[in-house]
């Protein structure tokens, strides 16, 4: 057990080591860069002067190292800053944008991983089971062509066949604090389907391939030689090795659902925090951008950091010592 | 992968030759190529078919195309007709031309992108594994860091502070995804930097660039020709992506997942129009997937 919890102590310092350069890397990415950041924002018809103003009102004239440090330690409680869209006695707290927002997100990207994950695992190892049949290659070639879709043919297709021609859903899927679970549900169920056919197609390739992976080492053999019965063998041979790589099949996926949700929302217009970051790039809205994006890479180390935990405590090898 | 590692001109024929070894260097790569071809599967038929299509009207877009890419030639949204084949697109322009030239830009943009990525991520991944130590995990921390942060959003990230152009767009994305194409040619370049012959041509005195590209290059060169051909699908869905978003190719040049964008208001009235971009997008991706898998099971062949 001591050498478990070593190892897992080791793997969250890691991640949050990770996390603090990641979030470093994403605020001072302006300084990084060629380009004149403040020139670009206001126009080309700013003066050197609105220049300088605009620079001190964001905090652009002090160091990089004094930035970042304000900047994550409001992060830390709480405190994104504030969006550079602002007009006169009117300003808008990127926290205030991105809390709705990121709420709505995770309510699809939740309803989508409901129904994924078990099926994804299902059909994966049927797959892996069943290799080499028609059924396994008739997989094969439709989860190829899934993934090689972009997310955006998948949700036109669907559009055009259960909006324009069966008008069994409306186009757009826009929702607001009002919108009735029930409602919610109904209008989110086009973009889910989307995400739904991509992460599903990853996932059982993977699972399959981890699964295939497993069954062709010597130990499975020995035991199908040993004339035990294959129930037996998937229960209490294999399974307990499979852990480490199903865990990492479904974070892996997961965290392919947090980018496959920005193209996704932008195609429904459903108001996520996909579709805000895709905003605030094209208006240049820094702040915004960069808050988006952490809570992007922070989901998406966080999943990581899961997977590798899961493994950690799941394998054999740790939990009975010799 | 057990290579011939005295052998390079074997190897990098390597996917044409696996079942027919020691007769080869008897024939000529044409013959080689056809005798393999005639046995591939279906798949790869299909995937070599879409691919050659593709490159002819990449490179013969003004002759093939109707229409110039950008004249406005007719209203908006026009139907199917003899005129337009496949209608006009939101300002009237010709949607045939404008996919045929989107052929151009599109793959030729990502090809582009996909050979930066390997010269970086090749040239540092291979750097990395010659010289080992400081170089080596310098290199390796800051790739951990990049690949932290999803591609697209980093890719977004990026866009907003430099914006958008298509040099930035190459540049950006080529960097990006050169993190994978390191992992991959450090992780192979690994087991080839330890064997004999290295050793030897180190000894000798030969130079690093001699190293690398005589002696370890040759070598891990299959898996780094399969790895291209995922790689570019990536990075082809990933600009179209950034396209289809408004962040990527940039109007008036006709560009697959922007033409989607901007003409998808046509879908929700049952025209398929719009999808034919998208479509051809998929098309593509699938028929280089096709290769690459033929492609690697021939290299795997092998192992056996």
């Amino acid at each position: 057990m001591n050498a478990i919890l070593k190892t897992v102590l080791q793997r969250l310092a890691l991640g949050f080591v990770t996390l603090f350069v990641v979030s470093a890397l994403i605020s001072t990415s302006v300084e990084l860069l060629p380009g004149d950041f403040a020139k670009e924002i206001l126009g080309q018809a700013a003066t050197p002067d609105t220049v300088k103003a605009f620079e001190k009102q964001v905090g652009l004239d002090r160091s990089p190292v004094t930035r970042y440090f304000s900047w994550i330690g409001g992060v830390l409680q709480g405190d994104f800053g504030t969006s550079y869209v602002a007009r006169e006695g009117y300003t808008r707290t990127v926290v205030s944008l991105i809390v709705p927002r990121l709420m709505n997100t995770l309510f699809l990207a939740a309803m989508t991983a409901i129904i994924a994950v078990p099926l994804a695992l299902i059909l994966g190892m049927l797959a892996a089971l069943y290799r080499n049949t028609i059924f396994d290659r008739l997989i094969n070639v439709t989860t190829l062509t899934a993934i090689s879709s972009p997310e955006f043919f998948i949700a036109y297709i669907l559009v055009l066949f259960l909006v324009a021609r069966a008008h069994l859903f409306p186009a757009l899927s826009t929702v607001d604090e009002d919108t009735t679970f029930v409602e919610r549900i109904y209008r989110c169920t086009l973009p889910a389907l989307t995400l739904l056919m991509v992460i599903v197609a990853h996932m059982m390739r993977m699972t399959r391939a981890a699964i295939i992976n497993l069954l062709a080492s010597p130990y499975i053999e020995m035991s199908r030689l040993k004339g035990i019965s294959p129930r037996r063998i998937i229960l209490h041979h294999a399974l307990p090795n499979a852990w480490a790589p199903i865990a990492n099949v479904i974070a892996v996926n997961l965290a392919y659902l947090i980018v496959g949700v920005v193209v996704v929302e932008v195609v429904f217009v459903y108001p996520g925090i996909g579709q805000l970051m895709v905003d605030a790039v094209s208006k240049r809205d820094l702040p915004v951008v960069q808050s988006c994006a952490l809570v992007f890479a922070a989901t998406y180390i966080l999943l990581n950091l899961a997977a590798d935990i899961v493994a950690i405590v799941t394998n054999p090898r740790l939990l009975h010592p010799r | 992968m057990s290579l011939q590692p005295d052998l390079p001109e074997e190897v990098v024929a390597l996917a044409a030759t696996a079942e027919a070894a020691p007769r080869l260097s008897r024939r000529s790569f044409r013959q080689r190529a056809w005798r393999e071809l005639k046995h591939a599967p279906i798949t790869a038929w299909i995937g070599l078919l879409v691919v050659t299509i593709y490159v002819i009207c990449a490179m013969f877009a003004p002759l093939i195309a109707p229409y110039s890419e950008t004249a406005l030639v007719g209203d908006a949204y026009e139907p199917w007709s003899d005129q337009f084949l496949l209608g006009t697109d939101q300002l009237g322009r010709d949607m045939l031309s404008r996919l045929i030239f989107g052929a151009r830009n599109t793959v030729g943009i990502a090809f582009l992108t996909t050979i930066f990525a390997f010269l970086i991520g090749g040239t540092l991944g291979l750097l990395s594994a010659t010289l080992g130590g400081w170089t080596d995990q310098i290199l390796g921390r800051a790739v951990d860091v990049l690949m932290a942060i999803p591609q697209l959003i980093f890719a977004l990230v990026l866009l907003s502070i430099v914006g958008t152009s298509i040099v930035n767009l190459i540049v950006i994305i080529a960097v990006l995804d050169s993190t994978r194409v390191y992992r991959l040619s450090r992780a192979v370049a690994m087991n080839v930097v330890v064997l004999d012959f290295v050793e030897a041509a180190k000894l000798q005195g030969e130079k690093l660039g001699w190293i690398i590209s005589r002696e370890v290059l040759p070598n891990i060169l299959p898996p780094l020709v399969a790895e291209f051909g995922l790689r570019f699908c990536f990075v082809f869905l990933t600009i179209s992506a950034l396209s289809f978003l408004g962040l990527g190719i940039q109007p008036p040049l006709a560009d697959w997942g922007s033409m989607v964008h901007d003409n998808a208001t046509l879908i929700n009235y049952g025209d398929i129009t719009p999808l034919l971009p998208a479509g051809a997008i998929a098309l593509l991706t699938v028929g280089v997937n096709f290769i690459v898998d033929w492609f690697l099971h021939k290299a795997s062949g092998l192992k056996e």
